[in-house]
């Protein structure tokens, strides 16, 4: 028989029991539609966790304090001056040094706010680094930083709650209990990949805060832009020498600093929801067994229900393959009639869930076509069985079947 | 020629301890034209001949030559294509595909058909077997009820749906399982007379029956008893059924109206 014949005969038997075929169906059309909407869910967050660390800079590089139990923090501003000074793979550099803190002002509107956030001491190079614009105002300059400067550039959140709809620059504010000049503004960044809100900060020059602020050495973490993205290899191990040599560390000792590139950081970020989108998708593919076995009951129903009719194609020559493929076509074209049926539903459904509720799904062409691939296995394996059990009967028996 | 040889059949079954015998030593030959009854009480093991004839089961002891080709070495697959090519089945029952159109039902075995021997596909081109299963269709008188289900369809006229289906595919012979059994008179009368003209154009035809009345419109009456052949005869006072037909309907004239209407309700 034609593969043509088959799909044929099988459609008709499928079409003949339209109820019947559309409820055995619903199991892999809810396995289906589940799956990929469980992996589209888990790659959509997956992916706005990737565009916003990609947000957070451009060929981003970081030096922070070792994790773990070693020995402490010791990245100074004299590391930041040496990599500014030495490396070639470097186009700007930036110490960063943060602390929470409670800022109060708008005592020019006669209503005096307090709000707590977070200062960060850094360096004019931070905004190229981290893609940052100001809005209204200025961000301070190299020589504000060398003279420890009482200046400060608000991020949006920060300006809004201080002074609400006025314009905050060239107004004063006291971060603890020092006395800031506002002179710029920072544009919205909105939320990050973690959900906080980027735009809760207070930006001052980094020596400002290493003296006036946090009252310690040493600082937070170093960030920087490689040159090119291809050089951050080249970059990160410039970096790592240059450190190695500034704390004077031992050939083979443990490094006193960690060195890490943006990649690695999505990695870290996205290892997590990697691992909770496997599980959604492992729970949801158990769906797509259970609509197997769907399949297979419906299909050894049928059987019997057909027995006659078997026993009638038996008689005028059709071989044991000719019935065993007939009932496997019937259950692969039952299950990929339900494999699209819950692509097509799942579509829709991501689809709704990114425009109207907000949840970043993102439905990959892979994932369509592993979901398909897999309700055509799931056909195959669940309908063997009842069609082995049709191309065994024997036909005297099937003939006189009642 | 011979189309069907036979010599020294036996057929016995294990039925739990007890060995049942339902053949024990047949030899029948058929010639090509011929139109043979076979006729005994339940138990002769007419049954048994008939699905050994078929190719649907197979003799214990013996051989079956079927149009030349010697069928003891054939497996299932092979038993398949000799049912395929060589035998029309038609059945008490009629045995149609329910909600197949009486086109697709005569179709049927040309759709398993396979030209260019066994293992390959059927190559039958889709619009050749649809014209084949509608002069079949034609020839049996049912040219305008192409597209009736078997449902729509009388006990006669399914009966002759089947009849076309067994002629489809130009088989060597037409194997009949009580094909009048499940009839009334008039439609059993139409049925035989179908047969006769059939094996008036040169159809050999194998039919079962317990009716002698049936038997009396072949022409050659084989007798079972007891799983052998107790007498092989010609039929001396051969009846035509399109005759008997005609009397029968000239004769209930006057019933006929009442019996569409019960028909038609």
């Amino acid at each position: 028989m034609t593969a043509a014949k088959l799909v044929t005969l099988s459609a008709r038997s499928i079409f003949r029991n339209k109820m019947r075929s559309l409820l055995t169906s619903l199991g892999i059309i809810i396995g289906v539609c589940s799956v990929i909407v469980m992996v589209a869910v888990g790659q959509g967050s997956q992916e706005q966790v990737k565009r916003q660390i990609a947000a957070m800079g451009t060929n981003l590089i970081m030096v922070m304090p070792p994790r773990g139990p070693q020995q402490g923090n010791r990245l100074t501003t004299a590391d930041v001056k040496k990599i500014r000074e030495e490396s070639s793979y470097i186009s700007a550099v930036s110490g960063v040094s943060r602390g929470s803190v409670t800022v109060v002002g708008g005592e020019g509107a006669g209503e005096e706010a307090n709000w707590s956030t977070t200062f960060y001491g850094v360096e004019p190079d931070y905004l190229l680094i981290k893609q940052w614009e100001v809005a209204s105002g200025e961000f301070f300059a190299d020589k504000d930083n060398a003279a420890r400067s009482k200046v400060a550039v608000l991020g949006t959140t920060v300006a809004a709650k201080l002074f609400g709809s006025e314009d905050p620059v060239g107004q004063r504010l006291r971060i603890g209990s020092q006395p800031f000049t506002v002179v710029g503004v920072l544009a919205s960044k909105g939320s990050s990949a973690m959900g906080d809100d980027q735009d809760d900060v207070v930006m001052v020059p980094l020596d400002t805060a290493i003296n006036r602020l946090s009252r310690g050495r040493y600082m937070g973490s170093i960030e920087m832009s490689a040159v090119k993205e291809e050089y951050m290899d080249a970059a990160q191990a410039e970096i790592t020498t240059i450190l190695r040599e500034a704390h004077r560390l031992a050939e083979g000792a443990t490094a006193d600093f960690d060195v890490m590139n943006q990649s690695q950081i999505i990695e870290t970020a996205s290892a997590t929801s990697k691992t909770l989108t496997t599980l959604l998708a492992a729970i949801a593919g158990v769906s797509l067994v259970v609509g197997g076995i769907g399949i297979m009951n419906i299909m050894l129903v049928s059987v019997t229900e057909r027995t006659r009719e078997i026993g009638i194609r038996m008689s005028v020559g059709a071989r044991r393959r000719d019935i065993l493929l007939q009932f496997l076509s019937e259950s692969v074209i039952l299950s990929l009639l339900g494999g699209v049926a819950g692509i097509l539903l799942a579509l829709a459904i991501a689809a709704a869930l990114d425009k109207l509720a907000g949840v970043p799904a993102l439905v990959q062409p892979g994932v369509i076509a592993v979901s398909a691939a897999f309700a055509a296995a799931v056909g195959i394996f669940f309908g063997f069985y009842p069609a082995r059990k049709a191309a065994d009967l024997y036909p005297i028996d099937a003939l006189r079947y009642e | 020629m011979a189309i069907i040889e036979m010599s020294g059949i036996k057929r016995h079954y294990q039925v739990g301890e007890v060995l049942v015998r339902a053949i024990r030593g047949l030899e029948l030959s058929v010639e090509s034209g011929e139109f043979v009854s076979v006729m005994g009480p339940s138990g002769s093991g007419k049954s048994t001949l008939m699905n050994i004839l078929g190719c649907l089961d197979k003799p214990t002891e013996g051989s079956y030559v079927l149009d030349g080709i010697d069928t003891r070495a054939a497996g299932p697959d092979e038993f398949a294509d000799i049912r395929n090519q060589k035998i029309g089945f038609v059945f008490q029952g009629f045995n149609l595909l329910a909600r197949t159109s009486a086109l697709e039902n005569v179709e049927l075995p040309l759709f398993y058909r396979r030209e260019g021997g066994p293992g390959r596909g059927g190559r039958g081109r889709k619009g050749e077997q649809l014209e084949r299963a509608r002069k079949a269709l034609e020839e049996v008188g049912l040219g305008g009820r192409l597209d009736h289900k078997p449902s729509q369809l009388s006990g006669g006229q399914q009966q002759r749906v089947a009849i076309a289906r067994a002629m489809v595919a130009d088989p060597a012979f037409i194997l009949a399982d009580e094909p009048t059994g499940n009839l009334d008179s008039e439609m059993t009368l139409e049925v035989m007379s179908l047969f006769q003209e059939l094996n008036e154009r040169g159809k050999t035809i194998v039919m079962v029956t317990h009716e002698p009345e049936v038997a009396a419109y072949t022409k050659r009456v084989v007798t079972m008893r007891d799983g052998a052949i107790v007498s092989d005869r010609p039929v001396a006072e051969r009846r035509r059924a399109a005759e008997d037909l005609r009397a029968w309907q000239a004769e209930h004239a006057s019933l006929s109206g009442v019996k569409d209407e019960a028909r038609a309700s």
